[in-house]
């Protein structure tokens, strides 16, 4: 019983101490968490709708969840290189950055097209 | 200063000049057969890649992907557009379509037979760039010297061997090179060229699944040794979605992409690379004492949900019969499950493990400097010399269990050679260099030394001798390596602990200039080895056969004068059989269809034909009456020794056989397990109908005895007739034999027994003359 109010008050201090840590990130790392989470929470509907109704053009699924998860991917990636904090990444000027992760949304999104049937 | 940059600029040079011998050199190397016979495509499979360019050519890509080939595994024909990798005939074809474009007029089949050469050289750059990645430029340009020779490349990709490993090794040294760079540099430019030369290896060859299951190990090993950074995230996580879905969109490979178990490593990879990034990212924005809360909180509730999950997906494999893998990759990771369960697997003889003295004959000296380079990729240890030293493991295991993948071997070990090679070149010069008393201040030596080399070397001194534990990997931009040599030049004191260090690495003078000499007379045995096997051990275009007589060469042009003549005597439409080792070069040579061929896809067919080639001769006919075939071919050595005949290759017909239609027992054509042909042999196998075809009238060449060059026996029966089957050609030195199935009689004579097949019970064949035999009920 003491236990799992320790455990509950633990939870919930894990709780504030990551939401105010969190909060202190920059806003254009926020904007692409946001992102992020959008892409990822297409993917996850588009599981539910397979599982629904059937995944007929299997292609079609395919196509639609992979390319949500690699936008999803790839914006991490992205955030990854734009982050400040990131040692290995102090002289990657940002524009460069943005420039690969657009190039490699533009091939993926190529790919996804063709195999969209 | 300017006299550093100019011996980085003459390095440069120099090395540019370096490469580009090496590629005319493996280029050259491989051109013996062209010279020796002509310029011919060589064995079997590529007959078929010949056939598919030139329908590619002739008719275009739509066509091209649309293909439904009717002249092959009658009457079943054969998707061309989704059961072959494209990717060989699509480069042959571009390749062919500029040059014509630009007005040269070079034949399909001379771009065929010379692509092979031209990506060799190709892979050899490909091997400089991927090794200069984990070590340097030295030892890149070693490996790329070793790639351009090694003997186990050139047997599987001379000129004329127009199959998919020639532009497959190019497209995996290519994607690894991609990898190691994007861990190095951490681009996501880089990680996108580096799916799109995956989806290029996809395209080529069934071995890309090698690709698709060392990285994610790869990544796996670097998560538990604790070398996981945000590179190894961009380098892995990319590739892994824009893979599978290039991977998908090949038609032979399509949706397996994602439902067999090849490719199950890497989602397994993707998820837990994904937690780990996770839990360093929390662990940076969590105080520790938090960071230990969340930690257990984690591990309680995770552990439960993993467990259920786990569970599910055990579940799913297991259900199936063979776990999701396809027959090939489980023959790979059992060796004895092919000979158990799929003979036609195992019959192949470039699916049997290799013998130790082939380890020799196929990388010779590499052998001996693989480990030296393994222990040269520890100091330092690096993500990618990580990677390359798992790549040897691996590759090396799988060229334990089948011959054919020692091409996947031949990469790794001249990488490793090269290093060990570099590393030993370095420290032997090196010694030599500080043995001189001219040398005034060796720090500017260093200076000097280190410069000519790119920053690798420069920032690895530096790290050495001031953060000895965490190696930080710097974006290696302009401005950052400029001033890393201005600090070696300014600060004297990283340099004098160099010093101090290249010091203890020195050895004796007269030790050093030995063991150079050494070094340079093993490449020397190197060389002459290589060049030994390109010219008389893997040369052989193996439609050509020479022989030395005293009487000069003699050449056996057998197989080319079959297939001409099948094309000049017969009808278009006229079906052929024979063993489905000349399903290919029958279809593109002499343009009729076939039962079955080099595919091997469909089992029951083959093991149809293994049956008639196995039965007397009237049950043969019937079987070949019911597939609608004329002529039958079989190959036969007898007269010439040529070795690889059709009767030497019968007890894979019969086990083949014997696998479908359990009438075929293996031991009746065995005398006290013994496989014979002379007198000695048993009933069944002197009246079967492929020891008939094949010595039909064979004593009258050598005047009654019968005698058999390739068994070395006298045959057992020697004068008989053939009832249902004429001889229509037989070739200058009887190795090929054509056969025309005789048309059924228009009256038959009172041998039907009505009365009797009455009371006899119902599990007896019943045989009447006029009825013809459906194998299958």
């Amino acid at each position: 019983m003491g236990k799992s109010s320790a455990t509950s008050k633990d939870a919930q201090a894990l709780f504030h101490s990551l939401r105010s840590a969190y909060a202190a990130t920059p806003t254009n790392l926020k904007i692409i968490d946001l992102y992020v989470m959008f892409a990822v929470a297409t993917a996850l509907i588009q599981v539910v709708y397979v599982a629904i109704v059937g995944s007929f053009p299997f292609n079609s699924f395919l196509s639609g969840v992979l390319s949500c998860v690699g936008t999803a991917v790839l914006a991490v990636c992205l955030r990854i290189q734009v982050n400040k904090e990131n040692k290995e990444f102090k002289d990657l000027p940002p524009e460069r950055a943005f420039a690969d992760f657009v190039l490699c949304n533009l091939v993926l999104h190529l790919v996804i097209m063709n195999f969209l049937g | 200063m300017e006299d550093s940059s100019l011996r980085y600029a003459f390095g440069n040079v120099l090395c540019f000049f370096i490469l580009l011998l090496i590629g005319l050199l493996a280029f050259s190397i491989r051109l013996f057969s062209v010279i020796k016979y002509e310029s011919v495509i060589h064995e079997f499979d590529p007959y078929f890649n010949y056939r598919v360019t030139q329908f590619l050519t002739k008719n275009g890509i739509y066509d091209f992907w649309n293909w439904f080939d009717d002249r092959t595994w009658y009457p079943l024909g054969r998707v061309i557009g989704g059961t072959v990798y494209p990717g060989l005939t699509l480069t042959a074809g571009t390749l062919w379509w500029i040059l014509n474009s630009l007005n040269i007029p070079l034949s399909v089949e001379t771009v065929c037979v010379f692509t092979a050469p031209i990506f060799s050289a190709f892979a050899a750059w490909a091997t400089y760039y991927l090794t200069k990645e984990v070590k340097g430029t030295g030892a890149g340009l070693a490996a790329a010297a070793l790639l351009a020779m090694v003997p186990s490349y050139i047997s599987r990709s001379v000129a004329g061997s127009y199959d998919n490993e020639a532009v497959a090794i190019f497209a995996l040294i290519f994607t690894f090179y991609l990898y190691v760079k994007t861990l190095n540099t951490g681009s996501l430019f880089y990680a996108t060229l580096n799916a799109i030369a995956y989806f290029y290896m996809v395209c080529s060859w069934g071995g890309y699944t090698f690709i698709i299951n060392l990285i994610p190990m790869h990544a796996l090993l670097c998560i538990v040794t604790g070398r996981y950074s945000s590179q190894l995230y961009i380098a892995y996580c990319p590739l892994v979605v824009l893979g599978t879905l290039l991977a998908a969109l090949v038609p032979v490979v399509g949706f397996n992409a994602v439902l067999t178990s090849e490719h199950f490593a890497s989602f397994l990879v993707f998820i837990i690379i994904h937690v780990v990034a996770l839990a360093y990212y929390i662990k940076g924005i969590l105080s520790p004492k938090m960071f230990k809360v969340a930690v257990t909180l984690v591990v309680s509730v995770g552990l439960v949900v993993c467990c259920a999950v786990v569970a599910v997906l055990v579940a799913l494999v297991a259900s199936s019969p063979t776990k999701g893998w396809s027959g090939r990759s489980l023959s790979l990771l059992d060796p004895t499950y092919a000979s158990k369960y799929i003979p036609i697997i195992a019959s192949v003889s470039e699916h049997q493990p290799p013998t130790w003295p082939s380890y020799f004959m196929d990388i010779n000296v590499l052998a001996f400097l693989v480990p030296a380079g393994i222990v040269a990729c520890f100091l330092p240890l690096s993500d990618a010399s990580s990677f390359v030293i798992l790549y040897i493991v691996t590759s090396v295991y799988f060229s334990g269990v089948m011959v054919r993948l020692m091409l996947v071997l031949a990469p790794a070990a001249c990488i490793m050679s090269g290093i060990a090679l570099s590393e030993a070149f370095t420290v032997f010069t090196r010694s030599i260099k500080f043995q001189f008393p001219g040398i005034s201040q060796s720090h500017q030596i260093d200076a000097g030394d280190t410069s000519s080399e790119p920053s690798g070397d420069v920032i690895q001194n530096v790290v050495k001798t001031d953060k000895i534990d965490e190696p930080v990997k710097e974006w290696p931009s302009r401005r950052n390596k400029k001033k890393e040599k201005e600090n070696v030049e300014k600060t004297s004191k990283p340099s004098i602990k160099s010093k101090i260090e290249k010091r203890l690495m020195v050895l004796p003078l007269e030790t050093s200039i030995i063991s150079l000499c050494l070094l340079v007379l093993l490449g020397a045995f190197y060389v002459i080895h290589c060049v030994w096997a390109a010219a008389e051990a893997y040369s052989a275009p193996s439609i050509v056969l020479t022989s030395h007589t005293p009487g000069g060469l003699h050449v056996f042009d057998d197989f080319r004068e079959a297939y001409a003549w099948l094309s000049h005597n017969t009808d278009v439409d006229d079906k052929v059989a024979s063993w489905w080792d000349y399903g290919y070069q029958t279809t593109a040579m002499a343009n009729r269809t076939v039962i079955v061929d080099n595919n091997t896809w469909n089992n029951t067919h083959i093991a149809t034909v293994g049956t008639a080639m196995s039965s007397p001769e009237k049950a043969a006919w019937e079987i070949f009456n019911s597939l609608d075939v004329k002529y039958v071919l079989v190959v036969f050595g007898g007269l010439v020794g040529y070795p690889s005949d059709d009767i030497n290759k019968f007890l894979w017909m019969v086990r083949i056989g014997g696998g479908v239609f359990p009438h075929i027992k293996e031991p009746d054509y065995l005398r006290d397990g013994q496989y014979r042909i002379d007198s000695e042999a048993t009933p069944t196998m002197l009246n079967c109908l492929m020891y008939k075809l094949s010595y039909y009238r064979f004593v009258e060449t050598d005047g009654g005895k019968g005698f058999d060059r390739v068994r070395r026996t006298e045959i057992g029966k020697k004068y008989f007739k053939l009832t249902h089957f004429e001889e229509v050609f037989t070739t200058h030195h009887w190795m090929v034999r054509i056969y025309k199935l005789k048309s059924p009689r228009n009256r038959i004579r009172s041998k039907t027994k009505k009365s009797k097949s009455k009371s006899s019970s119902s599990t007896n064949l019943k045989r009447s003359g006029t009825r013809k035999k459906n194998p299958w009920h």
